[in-house]
C-alpha cells in the first residue's frame, strides 16, 4: 500500500484514450456480419479501461464501463444480435467514457447530461433483454444491492497496528490517504498506549487509531486498503447506518483479541484529530499530473538505432581524439576522413532524433471514421471514408496543430462536396459518396489530400458571391486557382443553407492561417461534377528547415528550399522593363517580377544590374517572384530560432539561425517579402505584381 | 616577514571585510557606463554580461539605432546603440566599445537585449533616497527613460528606467 498509485495515473489516462479510440474504430466496423474478433477487441478495450479505473478508484468510470461491458458481453456470446441502434448507443457510451476520463484528467467533477442520458439508455437496452441475460446480470445486481445498502453509510474502523508495523515499511498515513479517497474521513489517534519517554523505542509504533469514514463504498473496499497490513494489525470494521439503530455488523480480520479497544473521547488533549478532506489527496495527485509535458511512444527499433548511432559517434570521437594527441601533417588524410565520418554520424543522429518526434499520421486520421459516420447520420447523405497512407510519419507538433484544420476540411467535403443520394444517382454516380484522406511524402514535405467525389466547386457561384461581398471587381478575370483562393477569405461561404456542420464562412480562413503558421500551404483542385481535392503541403518538422544560403552584399540570407522553384542566371534578352522601369523576367510563359533583395532590405549589394544577375525564383501564394542575389552559397539544414523572443517580428523575415561560424543569418519569409514589396514599393514593385496577375489571368 | 605576521593578514570571517567586494550594502547597486561625456547607470541585477563590440547581423529595415542581432550562446540577441537612440555624441565602434547585455524578467518571460555604450565605468551603491528626480525639461533623451539622477562626487549620473529600456524598440515604431 506504500506505493503511490498516483504516479501511474497519467499512463492509465493515456492507455484509456488509446483504448477508447480502438473501441470507436472497431465499433464503426461492427455489424451483423462482422467476425467475433471485432467485438472481442472492443470488449478487451472496455475491460482494460474498467480494470484500470477500478484500480485508481474512479468509480463512476468503472460503473459506467461495467454496463457497456455487459452489453458487449451479450453481443459477444451471441445472446444479442448486433443492431445498428445498439452500436449507436455504444458509440455514445464511448463519448461518455471519454468525457469522464477527461474529467479525471482535468480533476473536475463530470456532470454531463449526456452521460446520465446514455446511462439510462444503456440500462434500458440491457433491461429489454433481461430475461436471457439474467444469469449474467446476477453478480452485478448483488453488487448493486450491496451498494444500495451501503450508500451514505458510516464506517467505524478501529485500527490497532502491532508495534513493529512501521518497521515493515508500512505507513499508516498512506492508508488513511487511501481511505480518504473513498469518502469523508475523520481520524482520531489514540495516544493511550504511549509509554514513558524513557521507555520508548523510536522505531516502534505505539499509536492506535479510530477512524470514521462516511462513504458509499463497500466493506471490501475498506479491507482492500488494509490488505497489506492485515497480518500486522488488528482491524475492526463496523458499519453504522445513518439512523444508527441498525445493529452494527462486526467484522474482524483477526479474532485474536475480540474485545474492541476502549474509546476514550473524554481526553481531548490526548487525542489528535485530523480531518482529511476527501478532495485533498486528489488535488495533490492532480497537481502532480497537471504539468502535462506530453509523452511520445517510441518504437524500440527507433531507440535501438539511436543507441547504435551514439555508439558509432563515440568510436569516431575516440579516433579523433587519439589522432589529436599526436598530430602531424602526415596524418591530415586520416583527420579529413575522421571528420567526414563525424559529419555522417551527426547527420544520422540528427535524423534519428527527429524521427523520434515523428508519429504515423493515423494518430490524426483515426478520428475521421467516426466524424464521417456522424456527418452521414446528420446530413442523411450516404458516404464512406477511405484512408490511405496512415503510416506516413509527421512531427508531433505539426500533427497536433493540423488536426482541427483537417476536421474542418472533411466537414466541408461532407457538407458541401457530397451530394444527396438522389442527385448523385441522377448524375450517374454511385449513391454512396466517397471521401478520401491520403497522406504521402513529397520531397521534404508531407502532403495530405482531402478528396471527395461530390459536386465540385462551382466557379460562378463563388465569383458571384465574391463580387457581392466586394472581394473582387466584377470585371476582373480570374484564374481557377485565384477563384478557389477566394474560398479562404474571411466570411466567405457558398453553402446555400447554413447548417450546423458548416456554411457560416468562419473557418476556411482559419484553416489557411493555421496551415500557413505551420509553414505549409493549401491548394485546391476541382472539377465540376467530379469532385474537389484539397491538398495540404506541410513541412515534416517545425524546428529544422532545409535552406539555400544566399549572399547579398555583406549579409547572408536563407531561402527555405520548399519555396524555391528554380535558380537561374538572368539572360538580358529575357528581361523586360515595363511601366516605369520595372523589371519582369520571362520564365517560359510566365512573367516573373524581379525583386532585388538589396532594395527591399535597404542594403548595399555588389550586384545591382539585373543583366546576368542570379535570380532565385520562389513561389508563395501562387505568385512567383525572382529574388535577385549576389551569390548562391551552400544548401544546408538550419535550426529555426525566433526573432520575436527578444526583439519582434520583422516583415519579410520568418526567423533567424546560427551558422557554422557562429554568426546569425536571417531566414526569408517569402509571402512576407512579397507583402513588404507591395507595401513599400507601391510605385514600383507592387504595380508589377498586379500587372503580372492581370497577365496570368 | 615571518610566518606569524603573515598569518595576521589572512582575513578572519566576521572581523575583516574584503575591500571592494562589499556585497552587503544597504542600497541598490548600479552599473555605470559612459555615453560620450555623460555618465549613465542601470540596475546591476539586470546585467547578463558585458561583451566587446562585434559587427552584428543586420535586421532588414530596422531603425538606425538597432544595429542587428548577435548570437549569444545560441540565443538571438538584438543590439541597440544607445548613442544613436538618445542622440548623444558620435557613434564610433572602437576596440573599447562595449555591449552591455541586459535581461529583463517580465510576466515570467524574459527578454535579452544588448546595448552599445562607449565604456563601462564602475559599480555604484545608492540608496533610494540618493536618487533625485530629474527636471522635466531638457535633454534629447525622452523623459520615460530617465528614472532619476544620482550625485556621485561632482558628477551627476542618469539612472535609466529598466521598464522603458525593455520596450525600447517599440517606442520608436509608434513614434
Amino acid at each position: 500500500m506504500s506505493i503511490d498509485l498516483s504516479q501511474f495515473i497519467p499512463s492509465f489516462l493515456e492507455e484509456s484514450f488509446e483504448g477508447l479510440e480502438l473501441m470507436e474504430s472497431s465499433l464503426l466496423d461492427l455489424n451483423q456480419d462482422s467476425d467475433s474478433e471485432t467485438i472481442n477487441s472492443v470488449f478487451r478495450a472496455a475491460h482494460s479501461i474498467k480494470g484500470g479505473a477500478g484500480t485508481f478508484g474512479f468509480n463512476d468510470v468503472t460503473e459506467f464501463t461495467h454496463h457497456v461491458e455487459t452489453l458487449l458481453d451479450e453481443m459477444r456470446d451471441g445472446r444479442r444480435t448486433i443492431e445498428p441502434d445498439d452500436v449507436e448507443i455504444l458509440l455514445d457510451s464511448v463519448d461518455c467514457m471519454r468525457l469522464m476520463i477527461e474529467a479525471v484528467r482535468d480533476d473536475v467533477t463530470c456532470e454531463d447530461e449526456k452521460i446520465a442520458k446514455t446511462s439510462i439508455l444503456l440500462q434500458k437496452t440491457l433491461g429489454s433483454h433481461d430475461d436471457d441475460a439474467s444469469t449474467d446480470e446476477q453478480p452485478q445486481n448483488t453488487a448493486k444491492n450491496n451498494e444500495a445498502t451501503t450508500s451514505n453509510s458510516c464506517w467505524q474502523i478501529t485500527f490497532i497496528p502491532q508495534h513493529h508495523l512501521v518497521q515493515t515499511g508500512n505507513d499508516p498515513l498512506l492508508l488513511f490517504n487511501a481511505l480518504a479517497d473513498l469518502g469523508q474521513l475523520s481520524v482520531v489517534a489514540k495516544v493511550d498506549g504511549l509509554p514513558a519517554l524513557t521507555d520508548m523505542d523510536a522505531e516502534e509504533l505505539y499509536l492506535t487509531w479510530q477512524l470514521e469514514l462516511k462513504s458509499g463504498c463497500s466493506e471490501d473496499d475498506i479491507k482492500e486498503v488494509f490488505e497489506w497490513v492485515e497480518d500486522e494489525c488488528e482491524l475492526i470494521i463496523e458499519q453504522q447506518m445513518q439512523e444508527l439503530d441498525d445493529s452494527p455488523v462486526i467484522e474482524s480480520e483477526e479474532v485474536a483479541n475480540p474485545s474492541p479497544i476502549d474509546i476514550n473521547p473524554s481526553l481531548p488533549e490526548k487525542s489528535l484529530e485530523v480531518e482529511l478532506a476527501a478532495s485533498k489527496p486528489s488535488e495533490k495527485t492532480a497537481s502532480k499530473a497537471k504539468p502535462d509535458v506530453g509523452s511520445i511512444r517510441v518504437g524500440v527499433d527507433k531507440v535501438d538505432s539511436l543507441i547504435n548511432l551514439v555508439g558509432e559517434l563515440v568510436i569516431t570521437q575516440s579516433m579523433l581524439s587519439e589522432l589529436g594527441n599526436d598530430f602531424d601533417m602526415s596524418k591530415t588524410e586520416r583527420l579529413v576522413s575522421g571528420l567526414e565520418q563525424l559529419l555522417q554520424n551527426t547527420k544520422e543522429l540528427q535524423e534519428s532524433v527527429m524521427r523520434i518526434r515523428m508519429l504515423p499520421i493515423s494518430f490524426a486520421f483515426n478520428r475521421f471514421p467516426r466524424l464521417v459516420h456522424d456527418l452521414s447520420k446528420k446530413t442523411g447523405k450516404e458516404m464512406e471514408l477511405i484512408i490511405k497512407g496512415e503510416q506516413t510519419e509527421l512531427d508531433k507538433t505539426v500533427m497536433e496543430q493540423i488536426g482541427d484544420p483537417l476536421v474542418h476540411l472533411v466537414r466541408n467535403a461532407a457538407d458541401h462536396g457530397i451530394e444527396s443520394a438522389e442527385v448523385r444517382i441522377a448524375a450517374g454516380k454511385p449513391a454512396k459518396g466517397t471521401i478520401t484522406l491520403d497522406a504521402y511524402h513529397q520531397g521534404g514535405n508531407i502532403v495530405i489530400e482531402i478528396c471527395d467525389d461530390g459536386a465540385g466547386i462551382n466557379r460562378d457561384i463563388i465569383l458571384a458571391k465574391a463580387t457581392e461581398k466586394g472581394l473582387v471587381d466584377a470585371k476582373a478575370v480570374l484564374t481557377d486557382s485565384q477563384v478557389y483562393d477566394l474560398l479562404f477569405e474571411a466570411g466567405f461561404s457558398t453553402a446555400a443553407e447554413i447548417t450546423d456542420i458548416s456554411g457560416r464562412g468562419v473557418g476556411m480562413d482559419v484553416v489557411k492561417r493555421n496551415i500557413q503558421s505551420l509553414g505549409g500551404r493549401i491548394q485546391v483542385e476541382s472539377v465540376q461534377g467530379k469532385g474537389s481535392t484539397f491538398k495540404v503541403n506541410l513541412p515534416l518538422t517545425l524546428a529544422i528547415l532545409d535552406g539555400q544560403l544566399v549572399k547579398v552584399g555583406t549579409e547572408t540570407y536563407i531561402i527555405p528550399l520548399i519555396a524555391i522553384v528554380e535558380s537561374l542566371q538572368a539572360k538580358s534578352d529575357l528581361i523586360n522593363r515595363v511601366s516605369g522601369d520595372m523589371v519582369l523576367y520571362r520564365l517560359r510563359e510566365d512573367n516573373v517580377p524581379v525583386l532585388p533583395i538589396y532594395q527591399l532590405f535597404d542594403l548595399t549589394a555588389e550586384c545591382k544590374e539585373v543583366d546576368n544577375a542570379l535570380l532565385v525564383v520562389v513561389e508563395a501564394d501562387g505568385q512567383k517572384v525572382g529574388l535577385m542575389v549576389d551569390d548562391l552559397l551552400a544548401q544546408q539544414q538550419v535550426v529555426i530560432k525566433s526573432l520575436a523572443d527578444n526583439y519582434q517580428q520583422v516583415d519579410g523575415i520568418s526567423g533567424a539561425t546560427i551558422l557554422g561560424d557562429g554568426s546569425v543569418a536571417m531566414i526569408l519569409d517569402i509571402p512576407g517579402m512579397i507583402a513588404l514589396a507591395m507595401k513599400i514599393g507601391k510605385e514600383n514593385t507592387a504595380s508589377i505584381i498586379q500587372e503580372s496577375v492581370g497577365e496570368n489571368a | 616577514m615571518n610566518i606569524q605576521e603573515m598569518a595576521k593578514d589572512i582575513p578572519v570571517e566576521g572581523e575583516h571585510s574584503l575591500e571592494g567586494i562589499d556585497f552587503i550594502t544597504n542600497g541598490e547597486q548600479y552599473l555605470t557606463f559612459v555615453l560620450d561625456q555623460e555618465q549613465y547607470a542601470v540596475d546591476i541585477l539586470c546585467v547578463e554580461e558585458i561583451r566587446s563590440w562585434e559587427q552584428p547581423t543586420k535586421i532588414p529595415n530596422a531603425p538606425r539605432y538597432v544595429k542587428g542581432v548577435i548570437n549569444m550562446r545560441g540565443i538571438i540577441v538584438p543590439i541597440i546603440d544607445l548613442r544613436l537612440k538618445f542622440t548623444i555624441g558620435q557613434p564610433q565602434y572602437l576596440e573599447t566599445t562595449v555591449v552591455i547585455v541586459l535581461t529583463f524578467e517580465h510576466d515570467h518571460k524574459s527578454r535579452t537585449i544588448g546595448f552599445v555604450v562607449d565604456a563601462v565605468s564602475d559599480v555604484l551603491n545608492a540608496d533610494e533616497g540618493d536618487i533625485k528626480k530629474a527636471p522635466s525639461f531638457g535633454g534629447s533623451m525622452p523623459q520615460e527613460y530617465v528614472e532619476g539622477l544620482i550625485n556621485v562626487g561632482d558628477n551627476v549620473v542618469t539612472l535609466l528606467s529598466v521598464q522603458a529600456l525593455q520596450t525600447i524598440e517599440q517606442h520608436q515604431l509608434h513614434a
